[in-house]
């Protein structure tokens, strides 16, 4: 008989290991389903992992997905931390980009390099008005986050294809549903020439470190782990809930709007209801998967945008549905959860003995 | 029912990853005997019943029911053999109503059609009225008991277990059990009556076996000694309370004036006009059975809740509408009752949970930016000056022992040296070594000008340390008077509420 | 009258998958468990569903597959909620962006084939009743199997033994287990349940509702039926009539452009979501109440020490 005992304390070497278990298991199951579809496991396997860490291209480009990545997730894992469960934040990336696209198109052709900051500030606030609508109805009526947030994502999704419809409709295009291109001066600018990574990505390491710091020395930080771990603690400590609440959906909703702004300024260029594509939510398994600690949010982003990369690769070259990409997304997070057992408690193989003769 | 032993354990072993909780165990228990199984915390009693009951099983040893061989498999078989079994936290179901819990905790083919009309019959003709209608959550501590006790009454039981059945019951109450009991032994039930009550065990139970560090150490007739010498059993070694010093006071440090509070949560109890004063030097005790307004006159006191600025003064200054941050930099400390979880981060380090009450009045934090270099010290501080045993620090609360730990936060909030301290129970589940350092600690720090408040459950505990002593019970306070003055029975009255009686001194 | 006839019916066909969903849902909680994965389990079944009746021409197999399928999924997150100890949050999301991504691998084949909606059954006699007849006597078998099931599920909570240590287990479960009841047991059971139902739910939308298989068809649902579920305040009954509420904002929205209303597509589809929300703040605002009415062991892991 196997039974699971719980380790006196949380193994930190297995803690930092089980990511990686989790990387390798998923590249196993993702063998077999490859088997099963009738497609080569070995090469598919080589396109989506490992091909696009030898082309700059390649690389490039997975630094333009792993930027709202990273900067999404980072802003998650103080939520997760604190137990305030923000997964709305595709509609905070939503909101953001279309408050940083209006301000880009209201000072359409103004030159200046104010503007994009601007843009950026828009974006950021945009993203927080969107979270504090789950927090306000959280804090003051006890109304699930998770719920809330969830549906103002496709409030937010309907709202960005009303205004590109509408008010935000390029007045020179041919009645397509999409904004006028941005300026220039309203643009990320390039950090790589010939490519479209841009300085966002910068921006993105910069809030990593930052994080890192506020978790780890900041009184911010010290909070939001132990509101996460014991909220009784916290109120002996002096840590009221609402701040707390409050504080990470502010957190969260920020960044996610900021990299909403990135994405409509950067290798997207102007507002299209396609911008939202589903980062929000692979953030949250980005989140996990870095350990909801800031480098290795990173690195987790770096993972998870190779399998956008190598998924676009292997649609081209063997065929198969861009679908893989979310399969393997999910099966990253299922294996994830399903080994971090083995962090916290042991496995244990016990004889049973009979307890009395007779028996 | 013959004249065998309805129950006899032989050679029990228990073994859990790192302790060894049952070591070889044997005893015999006869046909309508109530038979004390007396140990300290962590003895290892309430694994042997467990044993006993099917919950677990034991590695080595056997048991005999009658005299058939008996090994139950899981609680089912137990109940099938007759073994009924009371449980300390009880396992009821606050949701459903009395019939439904008694329904649950019984073997399907013995829950018949009119349960009600049963339910009705047994508890009164056992001197423990129910209604079977009524939720769970509308009852008192001692109503649940009941529910509990009828359980296994209705399953004819041959043995029932009671597993520290007393500690939430009012003296009152505890008269009332023990009658249901003593009739059930003289219609041959046998009782497995789990304490470590002394005095108890001598008035109610036939036989007694002591264990010790899950060892048997002892199997007595508990008339023939004394409550001394069984301690002595339980203990093993021969206790020195702290002498209780007669103290000048100092000006009042601590007053509250008039305080009600209503509790947003339905079960919780309201705090109802409550006023006392703890002056410098002063430490009051505070009595009480769980449950009648301790914890939430802790969290009124340290601001985890706030209330009217007025009914709280620390030094003379209102303090009501203050948060725990706040009243700790006007020298305000606390231990909560709870120690993982609330008093400390079971999942962080020692020196990590020294950061959460003492990071203002230490000077760990500057402008949201905090200093570790000084929580090391302090934590390093608290390890050697209170003996904690632990390998390091860098150690998670949950990894230490509840003594430990408990020892690691009563330090931590005596060595911010506060000027007023609140403390619940504050050794409970501690060794008594470490019990009699941490009373020691807190005579000096009252000897040293401080205010000390202590909520607890432990009627000695608070006859050895508090100056003055008061009673709570449903949310009131009795008025405050030195220590001694008061009659056990006095005592017991105001636990039970009585509150009137003994205000014309001593009317009861 | 012949168009109200119509938004009726068209509600109650909006309204069937959420019931299937929530009361699938329901039994979960109630058993202490929160299952976030609904909307990967509906998808999942929508296109196990889906996919099986236009091969097998059969509507009971693809019911049968939706079903299975939407049990495999709950197996997996039983798997890891309540043997490993994985956080259910977390896990639920885990389920929705799986079920999202498989079926989308799995529909790859399936974009733009359609069926024949499955038949409706008209009771004799009754259904010729007017008004009422179409109203109460003539829909698909799925309809009534529906409510047959809410109707089910309350007299199993109510009145059975069963039902009742459910309920003992989303309650207490230290306690249920000292009793000496398989919490672990009853809980993956539930799930099985819940996962099942959500299935069918799914496969209501690719045969019945629609009946053609698109991506991220559920579009939501899921998470409405969670909602429903607190709004009912855990009661079968309630739930039922959330369902139809909630069945009823969608076809309205539909219909109130035929009105002669002039408001753009987008806002009005954003209505079932903000009364959602609306709907939730409503329920939640009284915070003791609420708690009173939620199984006490929510979302709280069961680890058994002995």
């Amino acid at each position: 008989m196997i039974r699971l005992e719980p380790r006196q304390e949380i193994s930190h070497r297995l803690l930092y290991l089980t990511p990686v278990y989790a990387v390798g298991l998923t590249i196993l199951a993702g063998m077999v389903m490859f088997f099963v579809l009738g497609k080569d496991p070995v090469r598919a396997i080589s396109i989506i992992f490992f091909e696009p860490l030898t082309d700059w291209f390649a690389i490039s480009e997975m630094m333009v997905k792993a930027t709202p990545l990273i900067l999404i997730a980072i802003g998650l894992s103080f939520g997760f931390r604190a137990g305030v469960w923000n997964i709305g934040a595709e509609g905070q990336f939503t909101i953001g980009a279309l408050s940083g696209g209006a301000v880009a198109l209201a000072l359409y052709q103004v030159e200046g390099f104010w503007v994009l900051p601007l843009m950026c500030l828009a974006g950021i606030l945009g993203g927080m008005a969107w979270a504090a609508i789950p927090a306000f109805l959280r804090t003051r009526f006890n109304a699930n986050e998770i719920l809330v947030s969830l549906m103002l994502t496709y409030v937010a999704v309907l709202l960005l294809g009303f205004l590109v419809h509408g008010p935000l409709k390029d007045p020179d295009g041919l009645n397509f549903p999409e904004s006028r291109t941005f300026h220039e001066a309203a643009l990320m600018p390039i950090l790589i020439e010939e490519t479209r990574a841009h300085v966002g990505f910068l921006v993105a390491l910069a809030a990593a470190v930052i994080a890192w710091v506020v978790l780890a020395r900041h009184v911010i930080g010290y909070q939001i782990k132990v509101m996460g771990q014991s909220p009784r603690a916290a109120r002996y400590g002096g840590f009221t809930e609402k701040r707390v609440v409050w504080m990470c959906l502010m957190i969260s909703g920020g960044l996610a709007g900021l990299a909403g702004v990135f994405e409509a300024a950067g290798p997207v260029g102007q507002l299209v209801p396609a911008l939202p594509v589903g980062y929000g939510f692979t953030a949250i398994i980005v989140a996990f998967l870095g350990r909801l600690d800031p480098i290795g949010i990173v690195i987790a982003g770096f993972v998870m945008a190779l399998t956008y990369i190598g998924g676009e690769t292997a649609q081209i070259e063997m065929n198969l549905p861009s679908a893989v990409t979310g399969v393997f997304q999910g099966m990253f997070l299922f294996f994830l959860l399903g080994i971090d057992v083995l962090a916290k408690y042991r496995f244990r193989i016990i004889r049973v003995t009979r307890a009395a003769a007779g028996e | 029912m013959t004249g065998t032993a309805p129950l006899h354990l032989s050679g029990i072993t228990k073994r859990f990853p790192g302790v060894l909780a049952n070591d070889n165990v044997g005893f015999s228990i006869a046909p309508g005997e109530i038979h004390a199984l007396l140990g300290e915390n962590g003895a290892g009693k309430s694994t042997l019943v467990k044993m006993i009951y099917g919950v677990m099983r034991p590695d080595e040893g056997s048991m005999h029911f009658g005299d058939t061989p008996y090994a139950p498999a899981k609680p089912s078989d137990a109940r099938a053999h007759g073994v009924g079994m009371v449980f300390q936290h009880f396992s009821l179901f606050e949701a459903l109503s009395v019939a439904e819990n008694v329904a649950l905790g019984m073997n399907k083919d013995a829950v018949s059609k009119d349960l009600d009309k049963q339910i009705v019959e047994v508890s009164e003709a056992y001197g423990l009225p129910l209604d079977p209608k009524r939720l769970i959550d509308s009852l008192s501590v001692g109503e649940r008991q009941r529910v509990e006790v009828v359980r296994c009454l209705l399953q004819n039981p041959r043995l029932l277990i009671m597993d520290e059945p007393t500690s939430v019951l009012t003296p009152q109450e505890v008269e009332i059990l023990f009658e249901t009991l003593r009739k059930l032994s003289s219609e041959g039930c046998s009782i497995l009556y789990i304490s470590h009550k002394l005095e108890e065990i001598r008035t109610l139970c036939d036989r007694a076996t002591v264990l010790r560090g899950g060892k048997v150490v002892a199997d007595c007739d508990p008339r023939q000694e004394t409550a001394k010498s069984l301690a002595e059993l339980m203990i093993g070694t021969s206790l020195s309370f702290p002498e209780p010093h007669a103290a000048k006071l100092g000006d009042e440090r601590l007053v509250v004036k008039g305080l009600s509070v209503k509790s947003p949560d339905p079960f919780g109890t309201d705090l109802r006009d409550i006023s006392f004063c703890v002056c410098a030097g002063e430490i009051l005790g505070i009595a009480g059975v769980a449950g009648n307004g301790q914890v939430e006159l802790m969290e009124v006191l340290t601001g985890e809740k706030t209330t009217d600025n007025d009914a709280v003064l620390i030094d003379n200054a209102p303090v009501g509408r203050e948060n725990t941050t706040t009243r700790r930099r006007r020298g305000m400390c606390s231990v909560p009752e709870e120690r993982l979880g609330h008093g400390a981060v079971p999942e962080m380090s020692l020196w990590e949970n020294t950061i959460l009450s003492a990071r203002t009045r230490l000077g760990m934090e500057r402008n949201g930016f905090l200093n570790l270099g000084i929580a090391h010290d302090f934590a390093n501080e608290i390890v050697q000056k209170f003996n904690v045993k632990t390998p390091g620090i860098e150690h998670e609360a949950r990894s230490l022992s509840g003594g430990n730990l408990q020892k690691f936060i009563v330090g931590r909030e005596i060595l911010q040296t506060p000027t007023v301290l609140v403390i619940l129970q504050p050794t409970w589940g501690v060794d008594a070594a470490a019990a009699a350092d941490i009373h020691r600690a807190l005579q000096e720090l009252a000897k040293g000008g401080a205010a000390i408040l202590v909520i607890s459950q432990d009627l000695d505990e608070l006859m050895a340390i508090s100056i003055n002593f008061a009673v709570i019970s449903e949310g009131r306070l009795s008025e405050s008077r030195p220590t001694g003055s008061m009659s056990v029975e006095e005592i017991g009255l105001l636990m039970g509420g009585v509150h009137s009686s003994v205000g014309k001194k001593g009317a009861a | 009258m012949d168009l109200l006839i119509l938004i009726l019916q068209g509600v109650i066909v909006a309204a069937t998958p959420l019931v299937f969903a929530a009361i699938g849902e329901l039994v979960v909680e109630r058993a202490g468990v929160l299952n976030l994965g609904i909307e990967g389990m509906m998808i999942l079944g929508a296109i196990a569903g889906f996919s099986v009746t236009l091969d097998s021409g059969s509507y009971l197999a693809g019911i049968i597959a939706a079903a299975a399928a939407g049990a495999v999924a709950a197996f997996l997150f039983g798997v890891l909620t309540q043997v490993l100890m994985a956080n259910q949050v977390a896990t639920g999301l885990a389920l929705t962006i799986f079920g999202l991504g498989l079926s989308a691998l799995w529909g790859q084949g399936y974009s733009g084939e359609s069926t024949v909606p499955l038949a409706k059954i008209h009771i004799p006699l009754l259904s010729d009743i007017p008004i009422i007849g179409p109203l109460l006597f003539s829909h698909d078998p799925l309809v009534y199997l529906s409510i047959i099931l809410v109707a089910g599920v309350a007299w199993f909570l109510a009145k059975t033994r069963a039902g009742l240590i459910l309920r003992a287990v989303g309650e207490n479960h230290d306690a249920a287990h000292a009793i000496g009841y398989n919490v672990v047991g009853v809980r993956m059971l539930a799930l099985l349940f819940g996962g099942a139902c959500a299935g069918i739910g799914g496969t209501y939308l690719s045969t019945v509702q629609t009946p053609l298989w698109v991506e991220d068809m559920t579009a939501g649902r899921g998470w409405i039926a969670l909602a429903i579920v607190v709004f009912a305040a855990w009661r079968p009954g309630r739930a039922l009539l959330g369902a139809y509420l909630f069945g009823g904002v969608t076809v309205v929205q539909l219909h109130i452009q035929g009105f002669g209303v002039d408001i753009d597509a987008q806002i009005l589809s954003m209505l079932p979501y903000l009364i959602t929300i609306l709907v939730l703040v409503l329920i939640s605002h009284d915070k003791a109440r609420a708690n009173f009415n939620a199984p006490a062991c929510l979302t709280k892991p069961f680890f058994a020490s002995s």
